[in-house]
C-alpha cells in the first residue's frame, strides 16, 4: 500500500500542471455544435409540420379511404380522397424514368471507369454536370413543347398533350447524371488488384467491367438505383409542367395523369383556405411522399455503407 | 439538382484497348464499348437538343424588354425584371445563411465530433437524408412555418430561407469533402507547435480547404436559383409588376417561366423560352465558375 502512495504521489508532482479552461475554445464547440444541430430541427420541422395537421385530415378521411381509395378527387363538392391514382401516377412516372436512367447511367459510369482516358474524362464530366444542373422547371417546359409534340409528330406516338411518358423521358435523362457518379464511386472504390486478378487469368475488358468490376460495385450501383428512383418520386415541376392533372388509374405512360408532387405543387399555391380539409389534403399527401423517399433514402445510405466498408 | 462531387483518386489507370486475336471477342468488346458511348451520346444528345431547341424558340422574346419589362397580359410588353430581381435577392440570401451554417457544421462533423456518439451519427445520417428529401417537401414546410405559422408571411425572406434549407445538405457534404482532404500532418504540425484546436481549424485547416468550399457553395447557389417546386408553396405569386422587397411580396424567375408555360398563348411559350435562356445563362455560368475554381485550386498534398 505505502509504495503505491508513494507512486502515485511521485507522478503527480511530476506531470504538467492542470490544463486550463480554454472558455473560447468551448464556446466555438458550442456554436459548431448549435449549426449541425439547425440540420436535425429542419428534420423535425418536417415531420411536425406534416404529421400535425395529417391528424386533422385522418380524423375526417378514415386512413383506409385514403391509402386503398381509388377516386381522387379532393376539390369537388363529393370530395374523395382515395391517393391510390396519385400514387400509381408516382410510380408510373419513376418506372419509365428508371428505365431511361439505370442503364444509361450505368453505362456512362462503366464509360468513365474503364475505359475513358483521363484526358476525356475530365472533359465529358463537366457536362454531366451541367445536364444535372439544368433547372426542372426548364427541362419541364422542354418536355411539354420540344418531347411531346417530337413523339406525336415525328415518331408517331399516339400521346396526349400532357402525358407521362415524355415527362419519364425528360426525368430518365435528368437522372443519368445521378447514376453514372455514384456508380463510378462505387467503381472506382474497387480496387485494382480485382482487376488485374481478372487480366491475369486472360479476362478482356468487357469481361473484366461486366463480371468482376461491376459485382464488386453492386451495392454501390444499386445504392444509385434507388436514390435515383426516389429523386424520380419526389420531382415536382417536371410532371406538374408536362404530365397534367388528371388523377385517374392507368399504367398507359401515353395518357394524362397525376403525380403526388403535381397534386402538391398545383393545390399549395396558396388558393386553398387554411384549417380547411383540403388544405390538410397537401400535409396527408405530403407525409406519405416523404414516407417513400426516406425509406428509400435509407436503404440507400446503408447501402453506400456497405460498399465502404468492404473496400476502403 | 444533383452536386457532382469532386471524383476520388482511382488508383488504377485504365487499360488500354489492345487488338484482342480471337474474333467473337473482339466483335464483342467492340459492341460493348459503342454501346457504353452511345449512353454517352443519349446523355449529351438531349443536352444538346435542349440548349438548342430553347434557344431558338427563345429568340423573338430574347429582347431587352425581357429584363427591363413588368409582367404583363398582353406578351409583346411582358418583360421579367422584378423576378430577376427577385431571384438575384434569394441568391444572395442562400448565400449569406447557408455558407456559415454549412461551413460550421462541416467542421463539427470533421473534426469535433466523436463518432462513437450516437447524436453525432443521427445528425450523420440526418443530413445524408435531408440531401435526397424532395424539394417540395421542403415547401410544406415553408407553408406549414413560415408563411402561416410565424407570420412572416409570402415574402423574399421566407423564400431564401426555405431554398436555404434545400440546399444547405449540398453545402455541408462538399465542404466534409474539402475538409477531409486537408491532411492529417498538417494538423499533427500546428499542434505540436501549440497551436488550440479552433487555432488549427481556423488558420490552416479552412484556409486551405477554401477552394472545395467555395467550389460546393457555388453549386449549391445555382441549385437554389433554379430551384422552383418550393417557391410556389411558399408563395412567389404570379402576378407582380414592382420591383421586390426584401420584406414585399414577389415572383422569382423561375416561377415566371412556369407561369408563362401555363398560358396557352403561344406568344407566352416564347417568352417561357426566353426566360429560361436568361437562367440557364445564370446557373449555368455560375456552375463554370465552380468547376474552374475545382480545377484551377486543385491541389496535391
Amino acid at each position: 500500500m505505502t509504495t503505491a502512495d508513494a507512486t502515485v504521489a511521485r507522478s503527480a508532482a511530476t506531470t504538467l500542471p492542470r490544463k486550463k479552461i480554454r472558455w473560447g475554445e468551448q464556446a466555438v464547440r458550442v456554436v459548431l455544435f448549435v449549426a449541425a444541430a439547425i440540420s436535425v430541427l429542419t428534420t423535425v420541422g418536417i415531420v411536425v409540420s406534416l404529421v400535425v395537421p395529417s391528424i386533422d385530415f385522418f380524423r375526417e378521411v378514415g386512413p383506409t379511404d385514403f391509402f386503398f381509395g381509388t377516386t381522387w378527387a379532393p376539390l369537388f363538392l363529393d370530395a374523395k380522397f382515395g391517393v391510390v391514382p396519385l400514387v400509381v401516377g408516382t410510380f408510373v412516372i419513376s418506372f419509365w424514368s428508371a428505365l431511361i436512367a439505370f442503364p444509361l447511367g450505368l453505362g456512362v459510369a462503366i464509360y468513365l471507369s474503364e475505359y475513358a482516358p483521363a484526358r476525356v474524362t475530365s472533359f465529358l464530366k463537366p457536362i454531366l454536370e451541367i445536364l444535372a444542373a439544368i433547372p426542372t422547371v426548364v427541362l419541364g417546359y422542354f418536355a411539354l413543347t420540344f418531347v411531346t409534340p417530337f413523339l406525336r409528330d415525328q415518331l408517331g406516338v399516339q400521346v396526349e398533350i400532357f402525358n407521362a411518358l415524355a415527362a419519364s423521358l425528360v426525368i430518365g435523362v435528368m437522372l443519368i447524371p445521378t447514376v453514372a457518379t455514384l456508380s463510378e464511386d462505387a467503381m472506382a472504390a474497387v480496387p485494382r488488384d480485382l482487376r488485374d486478378g481478372g487480366y491475369a487469368l486472360g479476362a478482356d475488358k468487357l469481361q473484366v467491367s461486366t463480371k468482376i468490376v461491376v459485382p464488386a460495385a453492386i451495392s454501390g450501383i444499386i445504392a444509385a438505383f434507388v436514390l435515383a428512383f426516389s429523386r424520380a418520386v419526389g420531382e415536382t415541376m417536371v410532371v406538374l409542367i408536362a404530365a397534367g392533372q388528371l388523377p385517374q388509374i392507368t399504367f398507359d405512360p401515353r395518357e394524362t395523369i397525376e403525380t403526388i408532387t403535381a397534386f402538391i405543387g398545383a393545390t399549395g399555391n396558396g388558393d386553398v383556405p387554411r384549417g380547411s380539409i383540403e388544405y390538410d389534403t397537401i400535409f396527408a399527401v405530403g407525409l406519405t411522399l416523404f414516407v417513400m423517399t426516406l425509406i428509400m433514402n435509407l436503404i440507400s445510405i446503408r447501402l453506400v455503407r456497405k460498399y465502404r466498408e468492404v473496400y476502403e | 439538382m444533383t452536386v457532382i462531387e469532386p471524383h476520388p483518386e482511382r488508383d488504377y489507370a485504365p487499360v488500354p484497348d489492345e487488338p484482342i486475336k480471337r474474333r467473337g471477342r473482339a466483335w464483342k468488346n467492340w459492341l460493348f464499348k459503342l454501346a457504353m458511348l452511345s449512353c454517352m451520346f443519349v446523355a449529351f444528345g438531349t443536352l444538346a437538343v435542349l440548349l438548342v431547341d430553347t434557344l431558338v424558340t427563345s429568340w423573338p422574346a430574347l429582347t431587352g424588354q425581357l429584363l427591363t419589362g413588368l409582367p404583363s397580359t398582353v406578351a409583346d410588353e411582358a418583360g421579367a425584371r422584378p423576378a430577376i430581381l427577385a431571384t438575384l435577392y434569394l441568391g444572395a440570401l442562400v448565400l449569406l445563411f447557408s455558407v456559415p451554417i454549412g461551413v460550421l457544421t462541416a467542421i463539427y462533423l470533421e473534426e469535433y465530433a466523436n463518432r462513437e456518439r450516437w447524436w453525432n451519427r443521427v445528425i450523420e445520417v440526418n443530413i445524408q437524408n435531408l440531401a435526397a428529401v424532395p424539394a417540395i417537401v421542403y415547401g410544406i414546410l415553408g407553408l406549414a412555418f413560415i408563411v402561416r405559422g410565424i407570420g412572416v408571411g409570402r415574402v423574399v425572406l421566407a423564400g431564401g430561407l426555405i431554398l436555404t434549407l434545400v440546399v444547405l445538405p449540398t453545402v455541408v457534404v462538399a465542404s466534409r469533402e474539402a475538409i477531409r482532404a486537408v491532411p492529417d500532418s498538417i494538423r499533427q504540425g500546428a499542434f505540436a507547435l501549440g497551436a488550440t484546436k479552433w487555432q488549427v481549424v481556423w488558420r490552416q485547416v479552412l484556409p486551405a480547404s477554401i477552394p472545395g468550399i467555395a467550389t460546393g457553395s457555388i453549386l449549391a447557389l445555382s441549385r437554389a436559383v433554379g430551384e422552383t417546386a418550393p417557391l410556389i408553396m411558399v408563395g412567389a405569386i404570379t402576378y407582380v409588376a414592382f420591383n421586390p422587397t426584401l420584406l414585399g411580396p414577389y415572383t422569382a424567375l423561375p416561377v415566371q417561366i412556369y407561369n408563362w408555360t401555363k398560358q396557352p398563348d403561344p406568344e407566352f411559350q416564347t417568352l417561357a423560352a426566353a426566360g429560361a435562356v436568361v437562367l440557364l445563362v445564370i446557373v449555368l455560368s455560375m456552375n463554370a465558375v465552380a468547376i474552374f475554381l475545382r480545377n484551377r485550386y486543385r491541389k496535391q498534398w
